[in-house]
């Protein structure tokens, strides 16, 4: 346990250490290097004190369970969930019909191979992104830290991923940026960065390459939003936009031969 | 949901943590309505993401998932704002039958309405720690946070949380 950088506490740093001896995280090594430390220190011994207040203040708090009309209603929607995983009724019938017609059989089974295809895409990442992109539309979610500065988006993102998003302004080349945000994709929290052509908001979902997902990587547009790929210094890339597709790509070209 | 009772299926590994899922939610929404919503929208998910989930803790994982969800929603307020203690709305009372809330103390409410006045930072840290009982290194992991920073955050919940309590003359 190190003290932190920020905050400093007043007076003696080892406060949080007591804490820390409060909430059952030191071992006994540092428990007694920290004992003989507190005997001599006021400081220590006070903090002490205002922590046991704060714990006796918690003491009468109960854990409570969640409510059965509530748990009932969560049941019920994960219920509703579930045909986006599993597989659908639709598909099965899909297959039994050729066999009973086996009439236009060819037609019958384009069409079901092309469902096939088509029905996981709507739970697959492309959705996702456009999904993200679209509640991220809605007023006041656009960004968590606004501002116009790379230098200061970048750092935004330390302590908040496990990577650090490469952030780059292209205000020179008609896409300023305009902030970054976190999102959380593909079972992971990824950085978005915002930026803006014209009057049309661009995304970019960025994330280190796992190499899990790049054969599913392709440009698509899905309820009129362009979705564009690309991956460079390991990681992926995905810029989302209603921007028009060849002014999408242009913005993914900038990316791709950036420094 | 899948009628497995496997080990590894999503009833198995995260259901068993839907009440320390509903608690934070309560906590950092403050509202049960809103945060029954959360609660809701983070349970898809896990669903959804549950075939990507590789980790050994499920409830910090889940945890992480509502945390996320949470700071998502319009209707989470992030600012630090009073919370008048006799009004029974603001404390996390609502929803509940009225006869667990009527035996809940008065100083009970305070304290809840107290944690309930914490800037969201802290009284998320806080009530991981004091609730749903997570090592640091644990809420470190749920909100993403280096273990500094959840240290520091509970310092000052404790310490903001004693210093109210003690102005409202909290025995």
């Amino acid at each position: 346990m190190s003290p932190p950088k920020r905050e400093p506490m007043p007076g003696c740093d080892k406060v949080l250490l007591v804490q820390a001896e409060l909430d059952g995280e030191l071992d006994a090594a540092q428990a007694a290097a920290l004992e003989a430390h507190r005997a001599a220190c006021a400081i220590c011994q006070l903090a002490q004190a205002e922590l046991l207040r704060a714990r006796d203040l918690l003491r009468g708090e109960t854990y409570e369970p969640i409510p059965d009309d509530v748990r009932a209603r969560i049941m019920a929607r994960l219920r509703q969930a579930e045909p986006r995983t599993a597989p659908t009724p639709t598909r099965r019938r899909l297959w039994v019909f050729p066999s009973i017609s086996g009439f236009g059989l060819g037609a019958v089974c384009a069409a079901a191979i092309s469902l096939l295809i088509l029905l996981p895409q709507r739970d697959d990442l492309a959705g996702q992104l456009v999904a993200g992109h679209i509640r991220a539309l809605q007023p006041g979610h656009l960004e968590d830290v606004v501002s116009t500065d790379q230098h200061t988006v970048k750092p935004w993102f330390d302590g908040r991923l496990d990577f650090a998003p490469p952030v780059r302004d292209f205000t020179a080349d008609g896409f300023p940026l305009k902030g970054g945000r976190l999102d959380y994709l593909d079972g992971r929290p990824v950085a978005a960065l915002i930026y803006q052509r014209d009057k049309h908001v661009i995304d970019v979902f960025v994330w280190p390459q796992n190499g899990a997902i790049a054969h599913l990587a392709r440009d698509t547009a899905i309820q009129g939003y362009n979705v564009v790929h690309w991956a460079t210094d390991g990681m992926n890339f995905w810029a989302v936009s209603d921007l028009e597709r060849a002014q999408l790509d242009e913005f993914s070209a900038l990316w791709r031969k950036a420094p | 949901m899948p009628p497995s009772s496997r080990d590894d299926s999503f009833e198995q590994v995260v259901l068993p943590h839907l009440d320390a899922a509903y608690n934070l939610a309560r906590w950092l929404m403050r509202d049960g309505v809103a945060a029954e919503d959360v609660l809701q929208e983070a349970m898809v998910r896990a669903l959804t993401y549950f075939a990507s989930f590789k980790g050994i803790n499920p409830r910090a994982w889940l945890l992480q998932i509502v945390r996320h969800t949470a700071y998502g929603s319009r209707a989470l307020n992030r600012g630090v704002e009073t919370v008048p203690i006799e009004d029974d709305d603001a404390t996390p009372a609502k929803g509940d039958d009225p006869e667990a809330a009527l035996l809940r103390s008065r100083e009970c409410r305070q304290v809840r309405a107290l944690i309930a006045a914490l800037p969201v930072d802290l009284r998320e840290t806080l009530v991981l720690r004091e609730f749903e009982e997570l090592s640091y290194k644990e809420i470190a992991e749920a909100t993403q946070t280096p273990i500094g920073t959840v240290m520091s955050r509970l310092w000052r919940a404790r310490q903001l949380l004693t210093r109210s309590a003690a102005a409202e003359g909290l025995p």
